[in-house]
């Protein structure tokens, strides 16, 4: 900057008034930003950071009892592993059937993959509770896919699939995989067929060409992908609240409990600083792996 | 796509069912509880053996349920219209001035998406307890706009990028005010991500149920929320006639506004 201005020489106070220009224009732009700035940070970013303090505040003075009691509690242990359970269950079996479609979709013609994609992307248009009442519906003692089971001879009484466990990951599985499947197919589309067609031509067969060449080179978009559905279900609240039945508790659940039924604070900021600090350190790692914004708005 | 090593077809349709099968997974919930909610059964049979419109009926026809449609209209509508210019604001204040404050600025603007919905919930619900803002319109709208700018900056900020903005530079050069550069040069350009974004925005409160769940009660209930409530006593019929709509106004303003946006 220094030897800029000194450079300038007899232009000097042109230059000066420029860079005067340029900051006020800056400022001026700034300032726009401000009213939405203002409401985010009053009304979302301000009470989640007071989340914190009400945390380690016991009474009138500080103290880490709401945090130990989360380690302690034999119930909270259950919690946190029920939660962990169900997101990597979920993860896993979104990972078997996801992968398995992108891959299909990314080898398919451009215009035939986006009539796939589309229907990717119609349940995410929908609204999670109705997708929530949907299987809700589709799971109970004589919804569909017990007559179905039934008709086709392969149970002799209607499985419980809802109100429990089982509902609970079927119905989140349903509404994170487009989560998987996304970032995988845009991963795996952007991978050269040379690639495969240079291993094939050395005498590898299509299963060895696959798992040596394809795989590995879709796996940052997979990863990306599983990473994404995981810590988008530690914190899901709506669809374990209704097809869990009361029998599947995580730690969104028992935030919302602890704070709308008890009014105890100390324990649902607790719970909901350490759901919030898992939730970020992922979200960070994934921000590395995948254009996370893009992602995170692709209802649209 | 002829340089692809040649693959036994019995593999290929093998992988072929199994992708059909996941696509069905994914979008026939969705569709199937449209005939349903035409049934006339109690239990939601599929396919119907016998036809009605009852439980649109029953939707239709009771107060509760037209009070909270109304309120999720209007808080829908309001937060479109709030945070749709606001969104935009920021989105172009912010890609104006560039630098590290601006990149600051704007990932705290759009921090809301990553953190989990219950947490916004309940702090919204700290805060509003205090305010005196539980259960009003103006505590619910205030709360979704919130949740919906993220989604406006985003998209308003991708058109942008698509932009030549050397264009408004040019017109003020020519002696155009900032405003009238602004109107006459970038607002025309962002036309379908304004568009885009006032949808998701509409759509975005329209769905929500955490952080209603939390403000707005009683006569202040949103049509979410009484479906939420509704779905953890029992499955009652009529949610299936509601659903169907939801399901028709979602698929279709976001369908719509995928048509919108430019091809990424």
């Amino acid at each position: 900057m220094a030897s800029a201005r000194a450079r300038a020489g007899p232009d000097e106070p042109e230059a000066a008034a420029l860079a005067r220009d340029a900051r006020r224009e800056r400022r001026r732009a700034l300032v726009l930003a401000a009213p939405a700035l203002l409401l985010v940070g009053a009304v979302a970013l301000l009470p989640t950071g007071w989340l914190f303090w009400l945390s380690v505040i016991e009474g009138e003075s500080f103290s880490a009892a709401h945090y130990l009691r989360l380690i302690q509690v034999e119930s909270y242990r259950r919690i946190f592993w029920t939660t962990f359970e169900i997101a990597a269950v979920v993860t896993i079996l979104a990972a078997l059937l996801g992968y398995p479609l992108a891959y299909w979709l990314s080898r398919l013609p451009e215009r035939w993959a986006n009539v796939g994609l589309v229907l990717v992307l119609v349940p995410f248009w929908t609204s999670l509770l109705v997708r929530t009442y949907a299987w809700l519906v589709l799971l109970q003692r004589r919804g569909l896919v017990n007559r179905a089971l039934l008709d086709l001879g392969l149970i002799e009484e209607p499985l419980r699939l809802v109100h429990n466990w089982t509902g609970t990951v079927i119905g989140m599985l349903h509404i994170l995989l487009p989560f998987l499947v996304l970032p995988a197919y845009a991963s795996l589309r952007a991978i050269d067929p040379a690639y495969l067609a240079a291993a094939a031509s050395l005498g590898a067969s299509p299963v060895r060409a696959f798992w040596t060449v394809f795989f590995p080179l879709s796996l940052p978009g997979l990863l990306a992908g599983c990473l994404l559905v995981f810590v988008l279900a530690l914190g899901f609240y709506v669809t374990p609240a209704i097809l869990g039945g009361g029998r599947v508790l995580m730690v969104a659940m028992k935030v919302q409990e602890n704070a709308g039924l008890y009014l105890d604070w100390g324990a649902a900021s607790a719970l909901a600083v350490v759901l919030l600090l898992a939730t970020l350190a992922m979200f960070a790692l994934l921000a590395r792996l995948v254009p996370l914004e893009r992602l995170l708005v692709s209802r649209s | 796509m002829s340089a692809e090593p040649w693959i036994a077809p019995w593999r290929r349709a093998w992988l072929a069912a199994l992708a059909l099968l996941v696509l069905a997974f994914l979008v026939l919930p969705v569709f199937i509880v449209l005939p349903m909610s035409f049934s006339d059964s109690q239990y939601l049979e599929f396919p119907p053996r016998a036809w009605s419109l009852r439980w649109y009926e029953a939707y239709l026809g009771s107060a509760d349920w037209m009070r909270a449609t109304r309120i999720s209209l209007l808080a829908a509508l309001l937060t479109t219209v709030l945070a749709t210019p606001l969104g935009l604001a920021a989105a172009y204040g912010l890609h104006r001035a560039g630098g590290r404050t601006a990149r600051v600025l704007r990932a705290a603007l759009v921090a809301p998406l990553v953190v989990p919905v219950i947490i916004l919930a309940i702090g919204i619900f700290y805060l509003y307890v205090r305010l005196g803002l539980v259960n009003t319109m103006t505590g619910l709208v205030l709360a979704h706009t919130a949740l919906a700018l993220p989604f406006v900056v985003v998209l308003v900020d991708a058109g942008l990028r698509r932009i030549d903005l050397d264009q408004e530079r040019v017109a003020r050069s020519l002696g155009a005010s900032p405003l009238r550069a602004f109107l006459t040069v970038v607002l025309p350009q962002l036309e379908r991500s304004l568009a885009a974004a006032a949808v998701l925005a509409f759509v975005t409160s329209l769905d929500e149920v955490v952080v209603a769940l939390f403000v707005s009660g009683g006569e202040m209930s949103t049509l979410t929320r009484r479906m939420f409530t509704g779905l953890r006593d029992q499955v009652d019929p009529t949610i299936a006639a509601i659903s169907s709509l939801l399901i028709v106004i979602s698929v279709g303003l976001l369908g719509g506004a995928q048509l919108l946006l430019p091809r990424r």
